[in-house]
């Protein structure tokens, strides 16, 4: 899929924050750009974005599989980033892990059967005084995240879901 | 009437944060932006700010603890192109204090980073954030806009001579993107992989240009400092170290968050602001500086101090102030456990010790954990980490060899149990 107009405006206004000639400053933007449209980031894509900013498409690659919340592989419709490192752990991190697992019925790096969800063990978010911390789709930060607060999570995206769909 | 978020009465980076006053105006309400009018409306010389900065003895808060007046002084002055870099990228376990900065009190920061560009001749800046925090980068981008719409960014700020462009960079999930060289290769659009050093960044840094990374602790010191003077904030904290810290407090407190205290406060102090040990249980062990500073038995830690050199003396380090508490609960093997796949998961893979030792140290805590220990693994680690440490390009080797070292001396008994009977120690584990 080549990248919306509206991607490459939103491209575009990341590289006017780097020097001219910089743009490749600009890779991570772009990429969490396309990410946040797609999903993930097909071989299609990467080049799409090499092109655009003038790099050569393994230099799109390597900044692509370095940092981990760039996913090269299709992923559920909501990616659920648990933190697990210690301060989460000694603060109910692990209480979360086993509940969402049992509850989705799939373990670490597994999407459910309808797509919607898939599950990743993450590391310390910087909000550890919010444990137990997890990501929604890299974006949304989600704290304290007691049994009750993960199913009532689990709820709000499942309706955003059949909202959005229904306005597609 | 406001609350205001509680972070300590010796608070004056926090103070008066309510969570909602952010914004521009609720900045200047506070005496927000004051330091730069006095600096360009009276004309003070880069080098007279410079000279209150070395004069507040504040030192850097994002684990080094470098002297910042000294840092911004290795600034060639004449170079044409200098960039001022915020290390937002906020990564290391337990530590949480930039991110509450940022998204309580963001012009500080802003304001911080325009009075560091001023003093090193830097005609634009990044602000790099941490992956993971999305909603604070959004933020930043709206506090941003408001800085440049009320003209304190751009060209020719307040009608001075002196003009500078500020932008923020959202980082996308590396913790060793927190490490300043890697933080500059990952802003120049590649992998977040460490430079050799020297030269360092004062020399080369983004771009191949002269560089200077500071925290955002650090930077948001900056206003007051040139505001009260530096003889002001130094008084709040000892002679070579001025100032308060923010304590990140996790792990097993009654109260976790973020307290701000004058350098020298008594740990027991900081415990009891945090409201104690969770549960009234008896405290176990604390990491004082963030998961890559060496681990403290209880009886050290409730007689230490908090500031740079007490912790030094009792075997550890102030790194970030992030203190994680463990109670009498805690299986240190799993403890331990926790950090070594981190550090492994976290390598950039550059240097064969750290890459490889990283590896080798969660493979064999992992076996320990599981009950396949085998005797000889203590000794084993140990050897490992030593040989990590100082034969790396970047310090994450020595963060990742420091914790195993301190958790095998201080509790090596709880080790050796659990390699003989394949079991823990402690009844419950994390
Ligand atoms: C592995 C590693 C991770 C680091 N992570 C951070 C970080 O998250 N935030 C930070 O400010 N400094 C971090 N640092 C320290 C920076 O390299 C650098 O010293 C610091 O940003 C300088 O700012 P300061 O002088 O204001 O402390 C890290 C260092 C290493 C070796
Ligand atoms: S010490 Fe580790 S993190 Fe640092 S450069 Fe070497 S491999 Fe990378
Ligand atoms: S350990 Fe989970 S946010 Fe820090």
């Amino acid at each position: 899929m080549p990248l919306s107009a509206a991607t490459r405006q939103k491209i575009d206004k990341a590289i006017a924050k780097y020097p001219a000639g910089r743009q490749q400053s600009a890779v991570m933007a772009a990429l969490t750009i396309a990410q946040t449209e797609h999903g993930w980031l097909s071989s299609e894509t990467l080049r799409e974005v090499a092109e655009y900013l003038n790099m050569p498409p393994v230099a799109v690659y390597e900044v692509a599989s370095f940092y981990s919340m760039y996913h090269l592989k299709p992923m559920g419709r909501y990616v659920l980033t648990l933190c697990t490192n210690l301060p989460c752990a000694l603060q109910g991190s692990d209480v979360a892990a086993r509940y969402l697992q049992e509850t989705l019925k799939i373990g670490w790096k597994e999407t459910t059967p309808d797509g919607m969800f898939t599950l990743l063990q993450g590391e310390c978010m910087g909000a550890c005084q919010e444990a137990p911390v997890l990501l929604a789709n890299h974006q949304r930060m989600c704290c304290k995240m007691t049994p009750p607060q993960i199913d009532a999570l689990l709820v709000q995206l499942r309706a955003e879901a059949s909202q959005e769909e229904r306005h597609e | 009437m406001r609350t205001f978020l509680d972070f300590g009465s010796d608070a004056v980076l926090l103070a008066g944060l309510t969570g909602d006053n952010w914004r521009l105006k609720d900045y200047v309400a506070r005496g927000g932006y004051e330091a730069l009018k006095k600096i360009l409306n009276e004309h003070i010389a880069p080098e007279e700010v410079l000279a209150e900065i070395k004069l507040s003895a504040l030192r850097g808060r994002g684990g080094a603890g470098f002297p910042t007046g000294m840092k911004w002084s290795f600034m060639p002055p004449n170079a044409p192109e200098k960039y001022v870099v915020c290390n937002a990228d906020e990564g290391e376990p337990g530590t949480f204090k930039d991110r509450d900065i940022l998204r309580f009190n963001p012009h500080a920061v802003i304001e911080g980073m325009i009075i560091a560009a001023y003093v090193m001749g830097c005609a634009r800046g990044y602000n790099y954030i941490h992956g993971e925090i999305w909603e604070v980068y959004e933020r930043c981008e709206e506090a941003l806009d408001e800085a440049r719409a009320a003209g304190f960014i751009g060209s020719h700020i307040m009608g001075s001579g002196f003009s500078f462009e500020l932008f923020n960079h959202h980082g996308f999930g590396a913790y060793i993107c927190g490490e300043e060289t890697a933080l500059l290769e990952s802003l120049e659009g590649k992998k977040g992989q460490s430079r050799y050093k020297p030269p360092f960044p004062a020399n080369v840094g983004l771009y191949g240009k002269p560089t200077t990374v500071n925290n955002v602790e650090t930077l948001a010191c900056v206003p007051l400092i040139v505001k009260n003077g530096g003889q002001w904030f130094q008084n709040l904290g000892q002679p070579n170290a001025g100032g308060t810290k923010i304590f990140s407090v996790s792990g097993d407190v009654e109260r976790p968050g973020n307290y701000e205290l004058r350098l020298g406060t008594p740990f027991a102090t900081l415990l009891e602001m945090a409201g104690g040990v969770r549960g009234g249980r008896r405290l176990k062990a604390v990491i004082p500086g963030g998961s890559s500073s060496p681990v403290l038995p209880a009886a050290i830690m409730m007689e230490t101090h908090l500031d740079y050199n007490s912790i030094a003396k009792a075997g550890s380090m102030l790194g970030s102030g992030a203190v994680i508490v463990m109670d009498e609960t805690r299986c240190m093997v799993r403890c331990l456990q926790r950090l070594s796949e981190f550090y492994h998961e976290e390598s950039c893979g550059q240097c064969t010790p750290c890459r490889e030792g990283t590896g080798w140290l969660a493979r064999i805590m992992h076996r320990i954990e599981h009950g396949e220990g085998r005797p000889g693994d203590i000794e084993m680690l140990d050897r490992i980490a030593h040989d990590i440490m100082g034969r790396t390009i970047c310090a994450m080797g020595d963060a990742a060899a420091l914790p195993v070292r301190s958790f095998i001396k201080h509790f090596h008994d709880e080790f050796e149990y659990h390699i003989k009977h394949r079991r823990c120690q402690v009844a419950d584990h994390v």
